[in-house]
């Protein structure tokens, strides 16, 4: 049955087939019935009309025979009135399509009324009102009923006609019934049922093939755009439609390649400045690398003999040597970014133990120099992932430096903590902390918490770190609490899993 | 540091860039290095074959003919130890040169000290063996620095060699790649291991019958390199 709802569900073709043949069955059914049943009456009346006329000449001559018959005697009356029967059934011969029923005198001492038939009629054939009618008085009474022949199979339909004889000299009254089949009008009936029936059948099923043969011509396409469209979305740009004619299917498909042509032209254009933005970033690094290196050698050199120099130069070579060291980083850092604003930076891939990367940024020099405790929590179990270990060292360590140099904390503690479907490694620090929405503008390109304090960093750190988290599809996030401290966590996903719900939750969330 | 020298080393600067190529002959004559200067790709045979030089600093961009055939052509007549200069850190470029025949690489800008750091570790013969090794079909001779495999000699350059040494010198060990890059290139730089991977399979199709099913050296994944041990 899921299968059933799902065709349902997803062909508009089986939808409008089995809807068309839904309504056109309610119609041709309603049209059917409506025209049965005129066909019923028409052939009932007809029938009834001959019936009625055919009994009353039957009452007028069986009137004129009991006028005639002077017998009183019960028993020769009863006589004259088998034979007045059997005369009237006889008149019409081998046909005779009717039964006869008299039923009296109505009037007797016990009650009891003595009938007469030219057939087994089997009681209750004759309908209890048309009988009282008959009885109360004179008139030619009719109704429809079904009649019950005695060892006959079933009732068949008929038309039962009725009038009241008087006999002059006993001034008995009799009712007499003429019982005509409507057996032939039933079959006609019948007839035209089963014509109705099987044209209808055929008509609802042929209007469901034309609706079929319809909706594909229009649905046919439909489902060549939805392919194409399919194709064009998994990136083959080339693809069109193919246009025929001019009407509404051929319009679609103009407007169609005209859209799939405007958008192929986008990417082009996207790609082309994508491409000119990575080659101007080549460039541009290979181009300033160059001069830097040489200034930075030439530096060097200077530096290193600068005890030779008056006070005034070995500063000026001191300064030198500190400022080319930060303009490196910065232009390094540059690079970086508009490596990945031009969709251009690359993971290389490898196993890596994010406890293993914590125990070696424990050992940092920097953490050293700044006299910082580093508390390593976590990382007696291996914590493996898919990832770039020099980008993930670059984070780790990036965050080791901040805590160590902007916190005034004087204890960092690193965290390892992973489940099925990722694995986080914390740096925590017991510093000045975060305040405000300072844990989302500490991402941002240049900010500083302090802007006075300028020395050291280039202020791009963090927001590169959050770039190479993103690049694995990863997150870094940062908390904090003025005065308590701040808490930075990276988050990687493991192969086939998502980061989404990291295994670590901030002491400050 | 086994390798007696009885003359200043010698270094040829291939590089365009006329400012930095003096720069490079300053720090390195102050570091007691002999260095020659090549300023055009198609003209650095010809002063190899003159100069003689016992290391090639060699700049990936060059005018004329460019870095990567250098290396080439420079590999096809000699195992001189070929340092890349490289202003791209990007892997293809850096991976393109290694499979050229670099035997190391250092990306601009760089300190003088890790300029110097990198050069005299190639010129440094490793002490990796100190008596010739038999290895199932293989023999190494430190003395000559020559391999040979049933017999057959093999080129290997100085720092295939010291890798080769290293792996087969102790059997038992499973090499990380980090490992590797101390005991051979003889500095830490965490996580590079694309120069031990290039090495890897440049060795290996020199030693190996198939490189896709090696024989000699065996990798353990997500850890490192192995010899495999001889069957007798």
């Amino acid at each position: 049955m899921p299968s059933v709802a799902r065709i349902w569900r997803r062909s508009i073709q089986a939808r409008v087939v089995t809807s068309t043949i839904v309504l056109s069955a309610l119609v041709v059914a309603l049209t059917g019935w409506a025209l049965l049943r005129d066909v019923a009456s028409g052939l009932a009346e007809d029938r009834s009309t001959a019936a009625i006329s055919e009994a009353r000449s039957g009452f007028d001559y069986a009137q004129t025979q009991l006028d005639a018959s002077v017998e009183t005697e019960p028993t020769t009356q009863s006589q004259t009135l088998t034979q007045m029967v059997d005369s009237l059934t006889r008149s019409r011969g081998a046909q005779r399509t009717y039964e006869l029923v008299l039923e009296g005198p109505l009037v007797t001492a016990d009650g009891e009324v003595p009938i007469r038939s030219s057939a087994a009629i089997a009681a209750g054939s004759l309908p209890a009102d048309l009988t009282d009618a008959v009885r109360s008085g004179p008139g030619t009474f009719w109704r429809y009923s079904d009649l019950g022949l005695l060892g006959g199979s079933d009732a068949e339909p008929s038309v039962v006609v009725g009038s009241q004889l008087r006999a002059p000299d006993s001034g008995d009254t009799y009712a007499l019934f003429y019982l005509f089949s409507l057996e032939d009008q039933q079959e006609t009936l019948d007839l035209v049922r089963r014509a109705l029936l099987l044209g209808g059948l055929a008509m609802v099923l042929m209007v469901g093939g034309v609706a079929w043969l319809v909706s594909r011509q229009v649905l046919d396409p439909v489902r060549l755009a939805r392919r194409i469209a399919e194709r064009y979305a998994s990136g083959n740009l080339e693809q069109r439609m193919h246009v025929s004619g001019e009407d509404d299917i051929a319009r679609l498909s103009t407007s169609f390649n005209q859209m799939a042509a405007s958008l192929q032209s986008q990417i082009r254009r996207l790609e082309n400045l994508s491409r000119l933005q990575q080659r101007f970033v080549s460039d541009v690094s290979h181009e300033l690398r160059t001069p830097l290196t040489t200034v930075q050698m030439a530096s060097e050199v200077l530096y290193s003999s600068r005890e030779q120099f008056d006070p005034q130069t070995a500063r000026s070579a001191e300064l030198l040597k500190r400022e080319l060291d930060r303009f490196e980083a910065l232009l390094s850092d540059l690079l970086d970014l508009s490596r990945f604003d031009a969709g251009a930076a690359q993971l290389e891939l490898d196993t890596i133990d994010f406890s293993q990367v914590a125990r070696l940024a424990a050992e940092d020099a920097l953490v050293a120099r700044e006299g910082i405790t580093v508390r390593l929590l976590g990382v007696e179990e291996p914590a493996i992932v898919e990832a770039d270990i020099r980008r993930i060292d670059r984070i780790v360590r990036n965050l080791m430096a901040n805590a160590a140099k902007y916190s005034g904390s004087d204890v960092i503690e690193i965290e390892v903590a992973q489940n099925a479907e990722s694995a986080s490694i914390a740096v925590r620090d017991f510093g000045v902390g975060l305040s405000g929405d300072e844990n989302l503008r500490v991402f941002d390109r240049f900010w500083r918490a302090d802007p006075a304090r300028t020395q050291g960093g280039t202020g791009l750190g963090l927001a590169i770190s959050r770039e190479d988290a993103a690049l694995h599809g990863g997150t870094l996030q940062a908390w904090g609490r003025p005065g308590e401290g701040s808490e930075f966590i990276l988050t990687i996903p493991k192969p086939q899993g998502s980061a989404k719900n990291p295994p670590l939750a901030s002491v400050y969330a | 540091m086994s390798y007696r020298r009885t003359k200043r080393d010698r270094v040829l600067v291939v590089d365009d860039d006329a400012s930095l190529a003096e720069m490079l002959t300053i720090v390195l004559e102050g570091e007691g290095l002999t260095a020659a200067v090549c300023r055009s790709g198609d003209r650095v045979m010809a002063a190899f074959t003159q100069f003689k030089p016992d290391v090639v600093l060699l700049d990936l961009m060059l005018p004329g003919l460019d870095g990567m055939s250098v290396c080439r052509q420079i590999r096809a007549t000699s195992a001189v130890p070929i340092i890349m200069l490289t202003a791209k850190s990007d892997t293809p470029d850096v991976v393109a040169g290694l499979e050229a025949g670099a035997d190391d690489y250092i990306t601009k800008p760089f300190k003088n000290t890790e300029l110097v750091a990198r050069i005299r570790a190639r010129l440094r013969r490793s002490d990796q063996l100190a008596e010739p090794l038999e290895f199932g079909d293989i023999v190494l001779d430190p003395a000559g620095h020559t391999v040979t495999r049933k017999g057959e000699p093999l080129e290997l350059t100085p720092l295939e060699f010291d890798l080769l040494a290293c792996l087969l010198g102790d059997p038992s060990q499973v090499f990380t790649r980090e490992t590797l890059l101390q005991k051979v290139w003889g500095y830490h730089h965490p996580g590079d291991t694309k120069l031990v991977n290039v090495h890897m399979t440049r060795l290996r199709s020199k030693i190996e019958d198939d490189a896709e099913n090696p024989e000699i050296i065996r990798t353990v994944r997500g850890v490192g390199y192995q010899a495999i041990t001889p069957v007798p």
